[in-house]
């Protein structure tokens, strides 16, 4: 029988643990709402993954681990662009300038990466392709699922709990002031300071995940963080505002005018205080 | 609404603090921290940063968002963040540390060539009895003539409030078609 089905039905983990199980051999196809998932299994062990178009040519993954320069990436993609992955692998190696080992874990992480990112994939289908191997031209690795799927069914509960707490990413957010507090301390994450910065009444959380390039399981865990917290509460959106608002909410005046009535409008303030 | 970002920089213990709490509608203030840990952007995903973060609401559609950052080049990837839809900067110089202006000069340089803003450079403590005189200041700092060098007293909210106008007035100029 066709292993084929709805994500609705079926979860990533589960899909996971069938295959590892199984000990399958073939490719785990999935079709999101944006883009297609292909994870490759040798008698259900990882053997490759690949989401939409992201490149993962090995020179690129070396150069996302920082084992290549953007220099040197640059370099193998002018000169050694016909080259397969398994070639330039053993031509790293040959010169002396990286280890097999380094290889393998560059791919295996990239590869689990990749993997993790589907965990919060809840739309969609998938089918599995016994026939269909990974492309002839990539180096295949052997990576047990198990941490994966642990890893997996930890995500999913956490984004249970996230979903619980923050039901919907159409509510705004507020600073919670307490008028005669002194200081607070803010000590928080690069993303969270991300997040802060776009935080008004009048922006949606889903605005500001957008503005802030963040999935929605990215936008509920820091929220909730800065909830917990007491930085902030949720509020109802102004939808005035959201129905005239780009999803951007930061400052994109393209307007030379608007711009300069913008300062001036700053100036004011500035001036009142 | 729309958000913008002005952002105040300088070496540690220059006034950053002091000079958003001066003018910030909220009491949500940070105190920068040395943070000694080598490898920072590797694990930069798990790093914290405390930034001093003030905020003016201009009116119901317009806030101004005030980051007092790390000066440090290894905090400069906190800068792809804020100079995004970031107005300009301040660079703030405690006046009465001379051994503090060649990292400002630092600083300085390597902001501007990340974010080619307008940016002004505030004096600080221009009250103490050891600060230093503006001019000489502008000499130690090799700023030209251009770049303008404002006396500042962070506890003192005339003062902060002259060198954000300033700066606004440097963008405004700058929308009008060039630098003054």
């Amino acid at each position: 029988m066709a292993l084929r089905g709805n994500l609705r039905d079926f979860t990533v983990t589960q899909l996971l643990n069938l295959i590892n199980l199984a000990h399958k051999t073939g490719s785990l196809v999935i079709e999101g709402p944006n883009e297609t998932a292909r994870i490759a299994f040798r008698d259900g062990k990882l053997s490759y993954a690949q989401i939409g178009q992201e490149d993962n040519h090995l020179a690129t993954i070396l150069h996302r681990s920082n084992h290549l320069t953007s220099g040197q990436l640059r370099a193998i993609q002018l000169r050694a662009a016909h080259v397969s992955d398994k070639e330039l692998g053993l031509m790293l190696i040959n010169v002396g300038y990286i280890t097999q080992d380094v290889i393998l874990n560059a791919l295996q992480s990239y590869f689990m990466d990749v993997v993790r990112r589907l965990f919060t994939w809840v739309e969609g289908v998938f089918r599995f392709e016994n026939d269909m191997l990974p492309p002839e031209d990539r180096i295949a690795v052997r990576l047990d699922l198990e941490n994966l799927i642990i890893e997996g069914a930890r995500q999913l509960r956490e984004w249970e709990q996230l979903q619980d707490e923050i039901p919907s990413l159409d509510m705004a957010l507020k600073f919670i002031e307490r008028p005669g507090t002194s200081m607070q301390k803010m000590n928080l994450s690069v993303e969270e300071w991300r997040v802060v910065s776009y935080i008004n009444p009048r922006n949606t959380i889903q605005q500001i995940a957008a503005a802030a390039k963040m999935s929605d399981l990215e936008i509920r865990r820091i929220v909730y963080g800065l909830l917990q917290a007491g930085l902030v509460e949720v509020i109802r959106h102004e939808s005035m505002a959201a129905a005239a608002e780009q999803a951007r909410p930061q400052l994109t005046v393209k307007v030379r005018e608007e711009q300069k009535s913008l300062v001036n409008r700053l100036i004011t303030r500035i001036r009142s205080i | 609404m729309q958000t913008v970002k002005m952002v105040v920089t300088g070496p540690f213990s220059a006034g950053k603090t002091q000079f958003i709490r001066s003018v910030s509608e909220i009491d949500v203030v940070a105190t920068e921290r040395k943070i000694s840990s080598a490898g920072e952007r590797a694990i930069k995903q798990q790093t914290t940063v405390a930034m001093d973060f003030g905020r003016i609401t201009v009116d119901e559609d317009l806030v101004l968002y005030l980051f007092g950052t790390p000066g440090q080049k290894r905090f400069d990837f906190m800068w792809e963040i804020l100079s995004e839809g970031m107005l300009g900067f301040i660079v703030m110089i405690d006046s009465t540390r001379p051994e503090t202006f060649r990292e400002a000069r630092s600083i300085l340089e390597t902001f501007h060539a990340y974010a080619p803003t307008p940016y002004v450079v505030a004096a600080n403590k221009q009250d103490a009895s050891d600060a230093w005189e503006l001019d000489d200041m502008r000499h130690a700092l090799r700023l030209s003539p251009q770049v303008k060098l404002l006396p500042c007293v962070a506890t003192q909210k005339t003062t902060v409030k002259n060198v954000l106008l300033e700066l606004l007035y440097s963008i405004l100029a700058e929308m009008e078609g060039g630098p003054k």
